[in-house]
Parts: structure tokens; sequence; C-alpha cells
């Protein structure tokens, strides 16, 4: 539509399809560049958002179909940014990106998955389930094209995909490619990762086997996940009776993450209805160091609370530890109003791990701080953060946030 | 226009679609019964090759409706992307919806195939494509208030090329952020508080040319529509006031807030009865004379208490958190402590609340061993002969109780959006809009209205002189994923009156904003409509000749589309509408359609389907909503889920467009029932039509009453609420509603 130049989104996450799509529907052309062979980001692994328990994919749906319908949106999937130069409204980004192995043909009819031979832990579900060596992300993704993971395919001498496919939508020989584009600003959504679980050696993860992650849990809950919404413990897959959630598994924390990554109060007392949905039986115990519901979550809280759906304790766990004969964890916990130590044994244990800026340590051609976070003022002229990348926080401020960075990128086009 | 359209049928027969159902069968169906000129099949029709078919009809054979029997409607919209201008394409799913769902070869297969063709053809014969509505357009924005949001959206807009117009109340710029002492740190470092930074921005609004700025003003009246909104204000000059009017484009509504009435905390903080308990607010004060001293007597204050949620996360007061007081005190102890090495800060709290990048100045100030924070209630406040105040706590930390002497007791009172008038509590405002409820006699009784207070915006807009609220007066989004869905199309909230925020995001929240005015105002100027919608060039049109002044679509369009003649005609403003069709299902007339969406489509695809005259199965039609109940079909039928056969499935832009007629029209046809999918509605409402689902069943429970006096089961009608991912639970609901259809019998209305 405009002849001015594009506005690069990197990150196609919620953060990043908000910038995208409202900057395309102000009028400009937009470019989404994604790391993962889907769009949609951390928001398309939630089950349920909070406070609404209402589906994320609701939304990502809509988003979805503005981008199909919207000619000013362009996006590239299982790409990476190379490098980038140039000043504002005249960058030069070069993209690598990575082959997918199925072409533009597929028509999503699942053929392929049927035939092919080799498994993989399916990362969608943080390798609680597996999926073939060809695989679709998740029923929802978008786009509707399968992928193929290239470190377990074994490639041309086995090409039974390739003969089932009828449409010719495989190519096992696709090499990596590169692309030069020229944009009139940047922004830099690219959002978060969990944060390592294993660098917290205290509190057991992958040592002791029935304590899982917040994103884990999501995964979980979720009727297309791994336990199609059954809410299991990893050792046994028996139905859990009691729960314990540990707050600031990583934020808070200076050996770990500094800052607070705002959501997981919230997260965990949204997961607490999880369990209480499915099992009200279920004794779910929360430890945490402050409960943070900022606003009119308060709400939230306060239903929680009447509900009982989660004891809380304020108190800092200590280790835990697995009972050899039952496998449950055991915790040791300093209760801080209680001014007293507790053991507790509980089925399963839940870490509230936080948001760590995927950005950390590799940003190319933006300048981030200690913890890791895109810097909000003091970037380059036309280079901006939008969403995690700059700050920890939930969905919709980051959105507010996202929205925003639409109009400083169109900024930096329309003065020109 | 009908006479010169011509619809092809295109047919995929592949990905399972040719070894599930007979295709033969379907090209009979096209041509024989639906006398369909052109009608082919193709075994890959989203190649480049099945598409260069279709796209030969177009050009040597004047295809100008496009039928694809195929996949879904969500999948290849890339391919079969035909100039929406001059063709209309309708997409028939035969792939998840009847392949992938349903056992192969079977009669009962076919027969949803050969209905999804029926009705898809039917549906586009009774659609044109739509001739977008393109208007000039204003391309200047009304910020409402002229405080730290106010400032950032006048000047964000004008640095992408637009103009703003701030009009301020107060006879000068920047709201509260001018009477502030210090800010609290953004960014790294955290260990230093910030000087105020709002004079720059005061500045910047004053030294631009493209903002101009009424003080002392007020808004007397706004009408119209986006792109062409009229306003009146009230701009006092001097003694004596003046009327100004001008157009602009679009609303921001930026009104901030105000702190929390303290004198309502007399009782137990002693505020109003000792002079030395003061608010956050007033504490800034207080700092910006120079000083940290005791009101009571200007002694210099040596010990500080900083009382957290003082009247917040108390139903007694304010129920929610105001986000910034945690900030807030730490910032004011921070400066008690540089003031006076000696002083001493103590701040009791019921969680310290300093989520994100602010955790790194709570710690930075914890290193200050000056500054006492402890998690605590306060138990009493009293006045010491002197003037200071014994302030006892329930230390919970030391699980014991203490007590402090202060000097000066800071109340850490929370914000109030300027939504409300001032003295109305939040905890007792009316839903939806904020007023007052008056009892109203009529011949009928006492009735109950409410009486909306026009109080900052005054639009002349049926539904109401205010934006509505959420709750506790925010006009806030209701959307996680869509923070700027507003109820008023054109006209968007930022800042503090939203919902309680900082400078930090309210200057994001505003920038946020800005774009979406400009944005509104750009696809206004194209006939478009706005999130979620947005592009649609469809607009509805009222057939006002057969208008009965009944009322209802003026009442119930979510966005406050139509107002009134003194009669009770409508008077559509287009601009306002967002699409959903739903004054189109509230019509009892259907006197409101879109050229390709309306209540005779809807009718007629009913019309065409083959209902079985006999059979043991009921036979049932639901009507689905398009973004999620549609999605959910494709889901069950990507996991190959086996559905009932004996459904056949119409999306709906929105449930709130579901007419009544189309009731009598399925059950008078013999259809044995009628089923209604869409989002979940209540105080969680998931419909971004905001009430589409909601209304529906509102409709459905009065025309159950019409089908009891026809001698037919009300319950043959049914909604149900189903999000996007519930998806595995369909099998189930269909066999739920079928076994019950199967108490009934079959409709006595079936074979006549």
């Amino acid at each position: 539509m405009s002849d001015k130049k594009s506005i690069l989104v990197i990150g196609g996450g919620i953060s990043g399809l908000t910038t995208a799509i409202e900057a395309a529907e102000a009028g400009y052309n937009t470019i989404i560049v994604e790391r993962n062979p889907y769009l949609g980001g951390r928001v398309a692994q939630l089950n349920r958002y909070f406070p609404k328990l209402c589906p994320p994919y609701c939304g990502l749906e809509i988003n979805f179909k503005r981008i199909r319908q919207n000619p000013n949106i362009k996006f590239y999937t299982m790409a990476e940014v190379d490098n980038v130069s140039g000043t504002e409204g005249n960058f030069s980004v070069s993209l690598k990106l990575n082959p997918r192995f199925v072409n533009a043909k597929c028509t999503g009819c699942n053929k392929c998955v049927e035939v092919c031979p080799v498994e993989r832990p399916n990362s969608f579900n943080f390798g609680m389930d597996k999926t073939k060596a060809i695989y679709r992300p998740h029923e929802m993704s978008f786009p509707v094209k399968y992928v193929i993971d290239s470190t377990v395919c074994p490639g041309t001498q086995c090409s039974k995909c390739v003969a089932a496919c009828k449409y010719n939508a495989i190519d096992l020989n696709m090499k990596p490619e590169t692309l030069q584009l020229n944009v009139g600003s940047i922004v830099y959504a690219t959002g978060w990762n969990p944060y390592d679980a294993t660098k917290m050696d205290n509190l057991g993860y992958g040592k002791v086997k029935n304590v899982i992650t917040n994103m884990m849990m999501e995964r979980m809950a979720a009727p297309n996940g791994p336990t199609k919404g059954k809410i299991l413990r990893p050792s046994d897959s028996k139905a859990v009776k009691s729960v314990a959630f540990v707050q600031c598994a990583g934020s808070r924390d200076e050996n770990h993450m500094a800052h607070c990554s705002s959501i997981c109060c919230m997260a965990t007392l949204k997961q607490a209805t999880y369990l209480r949905e499915r099992d009200p039986e279920i004794k779910a115990v929360m430890y945490y160091i402050d409960v943070r519901a900022p606003g009119k979550y308060e709400d939230f809280l306060k239903k929680i609370q009447a509900d009982n759906t989660v004891e809380m304790i304020k108190g800092k766990v200590a280790k835990i530890e697995q009972d050899s004969a039952t496998e449950d964890p055991i915790l040791t916990v300093e209760d801080v109003l209680g001014g007293k130590k507790i053991t507790q044994q509980v089925d399963m244990v839940v870490l509230a791990t936080g948001m760590e800026p995927s950005i950390k340590g590799k940003g190319i051609g933006v300048k981030l701080d200690d913890n890791g976070f895109v810097i909000g003022d003091g970037q380059g002229a036309g280079v901006y953060g939008a969403g995690v990348a700059k700050n920890p926080n939930d969905v919709m401020t980051s959105l507010q946030d996202a929205t925003a960075m639409a109009l400083k990128g169109i900024q930096s086009i329309a003065r020109r | 226009m009908a006479d010169n359209s011509k619809i092809g049928v295109y047919i995929c027969t592949d990905c399972g679609i040719g070894e599930s159902l007979s295709i033969e069968g379907l090209e009979k169906v096209a041509k024989s019964e639906l006398h369909v000129p052109v009608c082919k099949s193709h075994p890959f029709l989203c190649s480049d090759d099945g598409v260069q078919v279709i796209r030969d009809d177009i050009n040597k054979e004047g295809v100008n409706k496009i039928v694809i029997a195929a996949c879904s409607a969500r999948v290849n919209t890339d391919m079969f992307d035909f100039d929406q201008s001059l063709y209309v394409t309708e997409r028939v799913n035969i792939r998840e919806h009847v392949a992938w769902t349903q056992p192969p070869n079977t009669e009962p297969t076919q027969a949803i195939a050969n209905d999804n063709l029926r009705m898809g053809v039917m549906r586009i014969s009774k659609s044109e494509a739509p001739v977008p509505n393109t208007t000039d357009v204003e391309r200047t924005i009304l910020v409402v208030g002229g405080g730290n949001a106010g400032l950032t959206a006048a000047i964000e807009a004008a640095s992408a090329g637009y103009k703003a117009v701030i009009v301020e109340k107060a006879s000068s710029l920047g709201g509260w952020a001018k009477k502030n002492y210090k800010g609290y740190p953004v960014k790294p470092p955290f260990n230093e508080l910030l000087a105020p930074s709002i004079d720059s921005k005061v500045k910047a609004v004053e030294g631009n040319p493209a903002i101009k700025v009424y003080l002392n003003s007020k808004i007397l009246q706004i009408a119209g529509e986006p792109g062409m909104f009229d306003v009146k204000i009230d701009n006092a000059k001097g003694e004596s006031s003046s009327e100004e009017t001008f157009r602009v484009g679009a609303v921001i509504m930026a009104t901030g807030w105000k702190p929390y009435d303290a004198s309502q905390l007399s009782a137990f903080y002693g505020y109003g009865r000792y002079k030395n308990v003061v608010t956050n607010v007033e504490m800034e004060a207080i700092a910006l004379k120079g000083k940290i001293a005791r009101p009571s007597d200007g002694k210099p204050a040596k010990s500080v208490v900083f009382l957290q949620c003082a009247g917040q996360r108390d139903e007694n007061h304010i129920p929610y958190c105001s986000v910034v007081c945690c900030n807030v005190s730490l910032k004011q102890a921070k400066y008690v402590r540089e003031s006076n090495a000696d002083a001493g800060a103590y701040i009791i709290y019921k969680d310290m609340r300093t989520p994100g990048i602010y955790e790194n100045f709570y710690k930075a100030t914890q290193d200050d061993p000056g500054i006492f924070l402890a998690k605590g209630e306060v138990r009493a406040i009293e006045e010491a002969p002197d003037g200071s105040l014994l302030v006892d706590i329930d230390n919970q930390l030391l699980g014991k109780d203490m007590r402090i002497q202060a000097d000066i007791v800071v109340l850490a009172t929370g914000m109030v959006s300027n939504m409300l008038p001032d003295g109305m509590a939040v905890n007792a405002v009316t839903p939806e809009y904020v007023g007052e409820l008056i009892t109203k006699k009529t011949q009928d009784g006492d009735i109950q209205e409410l009486n909306i207070f026009p109080w900052t915006l005054n639009l002349k807009y049926r539904q109401g002189p205010e934006m509505p609220h959420l709750k506790y007066g925010f006009p806030d989004s209701h959307f996680i994923c869509f923070p700027y869905e507003t109820r008023r199309t054109g006209i968007y909230a930022a800042g503090a009156v939203r919902h309680p925020m900082d400078g930090l995001q309210s200057t994001t929240d505003a920038t946020g904003a800005a774009l979406k005015a400009i944005q509104c105002i750009e696809l206004t100027a194209q006939g478009k409509a706005v999130h979620p919608r947005a592009g649609d060039t469809s607009f509805p049109e009222f057939r006002l000749e057969s208008c009965t002044q009944c009322r209802r679509c003026t009442v119930e369009c979510p966005f406050g589309v139509l107002d009134e003649d003194e009669k009770g005609t409508p008077q559509a403003h287009p601009y306002r509408c967002r699409r959903c069709g739903t004054c189109m299902g509230a019509c009892p007339q259907r006197i409101i359609s879109f050229s390709n969406y309306s209540v005779d489509m809807i009718s007629a695809m009913l019309k065409s389907l083959d209902v079985p005259s006999e059979g043991e199965e009921p036979f049932v039609v639901a009507l689905i909503c398009e973004n999620d109940a549609y999605p959910a079909l494709d889901m069950a039928g990507i996991n190959r889920m086996n559905l009932n056969p004996n459904y056949r499935f119409i999306s709906l832009r929105c449930l709130g467009g579901t007419n009544l007629v189309w009731v009598t029209d399925a059950l008078s046809r013999g259809i044995d029932g009628l089923m209604l999918i869409g989002c979940k509605y209540g105080e969680n409402y998931q419909c971004h039509f905001i009430k589409g689902s909601q209304m529906a069943s509102e409709r459905l429970s009065k025309v159950q009453e019409t089908l009891g006096r026809l001698n037919l089961e009300a319950e043959r009608v049914e909604q149900v609420q189903l999000a996007i991912n519930e998806w595995d639970q369909l099998p189930r609901i269909l066999e739920d509603f079928s076994e019950k259809l199967k108490g009934f019998g079959p409709n006595p209305f079936k074979g006549f």
C-alpha cells in the first residue's frame, strides 16, 4: 500500500504480531521474522489467560485472520536475523531462512506423518510427549504447514514422506537461504524463555521426577497437550492429589534473575483453578515472598482466597528432595510468618519459573541491559523494543507496549 | 447486479475428499439441482495449476462468484485470494467438516457434503461484493486531558504527521506529574530518584504547531462518528466563557485519576483528625516545599511511617490495588532519608508490589538500613500530646506487636478513575455506565432506569453520553489480547483513567492509543472496519420504509452505532459500525442487511437443506460463531474425531446476528432442532462484539415461549457456550443434544 519502507518486527509472538498488525492496519508495510516454524510464540503454549481464564488461541485466531487478509504484512518463519546495519529510515538486515523441508504446496493432510518412522521429543510440549520427525507444531499452528526436524530425520535415505506426499510438498534437499532486507525501522519483540530450572540446584528440577515448571503445567492442562488436559505427575502418570507451587523460582534472586517476572503469582493462582476444576479435593499450596496481583487483578486474588483454591504461605523453599519409596517430592520450607521450618510431602511440585529475555546475550543491532532486556530509551533512532523483550510484563501490558511501538516504528518512516 | 452474476463451483478431490465422497454426486447437486453454470473438480485445487483453472474461468467464462468446495476457510486463503472488490469467494468446507470427521462413502457423509454445497451456493447467490464507502476524514485527534497521558498522545500523534487538540479543564498542563517532587527510577541504575520530566513534555506541546491547546475548557458535546466527530467546547476566557466548535477524526480520553478521598479514612487512620497524618499525594507537596517537616508545627520529621494499601485492597474503600503506591512509598522513604540522614522511614505493607524491573529499585532501597520494611497490619494510631503519632503495628515478620513513634504518617491512598464524578464510591458504581438508578412510575408499575452522568465526553449517542466502564469506573478494554478494543469506535481511553498505572505505563499506553486513533482515521477514510473485522468494507443498509420504530437495533448495538429520531427510527452512523450484524439479528422486520450478509441469505441456506422426511436420528442445524466455533470444528477434523452426521453448520459473523425468523424457518422445514454455538458470556465474556452470544441467548429465551404455543418443545432450540480450544467436547455436545431431541420424537412439521 505505502511506497515507504517497511517496519521490521523481530519476533512473531503476541507482541510482535501486535506491532506488525497494528502498524499494517494504519497503512504501513510490516515484515515479521520468527525463529519458530509457527507464529504465536509463548502464548500459543498457554492453556488459558488470567484473569478471564479464556484461551489465548481466540485472540491469536483473530490476529491470524488479520494477517491473512492484509497485504501490508509479510512474515518469515524459521528465520533469524544475522546482521543489522544502517540508520533510521535505511537499515540493511540480513536474514537466515532455515530450511523447513516442506514447501508452500503442503495442504496439511497429515499423510507424511502416517508414514514417518522416526520420533522426536515434542518441544512444543516441553518433551512430555513425542511427534514424528515430520510434524505440525500443534493443531492450531499458523501457517498451516508441516515441518521436518532435521536433527532426527534420516533424510533422503528414508524419503518415505516424499513418496507419501501427493503434492510434491516435501523437499529433503532444501538448504538454508539468506535474504537481504532494506527497512526503515526495527522493533525487537523477541519475547522470553522460561528460566532454565536446572540452574536452581536446590529445587530439584531434573532430579526429582515430579518437579515440573509452570509452563509444563500449561501444556498438561491444555486439551491439546501431552496428557489431553489431564494433570498427571510425570513419574507414574497418577492423577495428582496434592500440589505445591514454588514462587519466584529464579526471579527476584541475585544468583539467577534480579527482576520480578510480574506474571508468576497470577499464573499460579490461575493454575490453582485448573486443579480445582479437575478435582475439588486436590490440596494446593503456594509458597511466596509477596503475592503480586497488581491493579484489578486483586479481584482474581480475592476470588481464589474466598474459594480457598490454594493455601498461601509466605515462605522460602530451601530445598526439594525425592522420597525414594513414593517418588513424592519433599519440600523444606522456611515459614516466614510462622517463624518455623516446614517439611511437606506432595504428589507434584510446580516451579513458578520466571521469564528470561530470549535476546539475552545475543542482541544483534540493539543494546541490552544487565538482565538481558532491550533498553527502552537510549537505542539508536529507529530501533525499539516491544513487550517482554523490553520489560517483564503480563500480556495486556506487553500489548499496550507493542501497539505503542507500532507508532514509534511508523514515526521513523513517516518523518522522511 | 444479480443479473451479471455467474457462479463457478470448484471441487477439490484430494486430502482424502475424493476417497470419502462421490464427487460425481456433488457435481450433480451443483449442475442438475442448483443449475450452476460452471462446475469443475480438480485433484489439487490449491496448487498453481488448480487456481489457474479458476482464473481462466474468471477471465474467459465471466465467472464472478467462486465457490470452493475443499478445505476450511481458514487455510489456503493466500491461494484463493481473488480480488474482493470484483469477486465473491465462498469456501465450502468438505474436508475438515466432512471427510475428516465422518466415515468414508456412506450416505450420511455424502448428504452433509451435498448440503454444505447447497448452502454455499445459496450463500453466494445472495451475496454481492461490497462497494467500499470511502469518505473524507479529519486527520486531527482530540485529546481530552492535558496530563502525562494526554501530552504524550498529542506529541506522538504529531510526530507521525497528525494534528492534535488538547482540551484540559485546569488552567495549566501537566496534571498530577506536575505536583511530584521527584520520580522513582525506571531504568538502571535503580538507586537514584529522578527529577520530574513533565515540564519538557509541556514545552514540547506548547512549541508544536500541530498541537492546539485549550485550557480551562470542558467538552459540551461530541457528535458524529470516526473520521468526522464534531466537538463543541466551553473555553473559558477570563470571566466569560465562550463556545468553540471544531472537527476531529478520533478521540483519546486521557482524563486521568484522582486520589481516593482520604476523609473516608478518618475513623481508623485519623486522617483529618491528626494533623500529621497525610496522604502520599500530600507528601509530595510537603517535599516540594524543600524540607520534610511536620504539618502541625513545621518541625523536621525524624520518623516517617508509610502505611501501604490505606483504603485499598479493601471492600469498604477501593477493592483493587493501585499498582504505583509501593514504588511511591519507597521513593518517598528514600527522599526522607536523603533530606535528613538521621531520619528513619518505616514502610508497613501487606505485599510489596514492585513488579518487573521495579524489583531492582526495591532491592536498592532495602540496602539502606534507615528504611525499615515490615509485612504487617496497623492496629491503631493515636496522637501524642506533642502532635507526634503512635502507630501500633502487628509485625508479622517478627510475629509480635510493635509501636512506632512517628512525626508524619503517610497513607498510601489509591487512584480513582476520573470517569467517576467526585464523591462517588468506587465500590458502588452502577454496572456498565456510571450513573444513578432512578425509579420511574409507568402504567406497568415502577421501573428502574439508569441516568448516565454526562461527565467528560458528552457524547451525542443514543446509548448515553459517556464510555461504558467495566468495573470501578474504569473504561478499560475487556480483552487481554486487544487492550484497545473499545466499545465506542474511534474513542480510546488511555492512562490511569482506564486502569491504575504509573507514569511510565501511561506514556506507553497513550502512545498506543495515538496509534489506534490514527489507524481508525485511516481505515475510516477507506470505508473499512476496525478490529476485529479490520478491513471489512461491507456496511449495514436499512430499508427504513418497513421500520416499525421498535428500537431493538438501537438498544442492542454493542457499539452505539445507531441513534434515533423522535419517533424512534434508527439513524445510522456507519463509520461507528464494526460489522457484527447484531442489529440485523435484532430486527423483527428484517430490514437490516449487508450486501454480503443478510437474514434472507441465512434463511435461503436453511431452506436449501435436504431435510430427511423420516428417520430415527434427529436432524439439527447449528449456527456457529465463525471466530471460535468454526475453528473448533476444524480442530475436531484435524484430530479426525467422529462427529454426529446429522448436523449442518452455518457460520455467522457473531451469534449476535441471530434473527429469530431463522428459528421458524428451520423448524417449519421439519428440522428437529436448532443449536447455537458461540462464545462464553457473562462476567468473563469472550465475545469480541461484546454481547453477541448473550444477545442471542436473550432472544432465544423469548422464542421459546413462541415454540410452546406451536406445541413444539422449547428445548428444541439450545445455545452452547464453547471456547475455541474446547473442540474435544464437540462430539459429546452434539450427541447430548441429539439424545435429548430423540426424547421429543420427530418434529411434527416434518414433511409439510
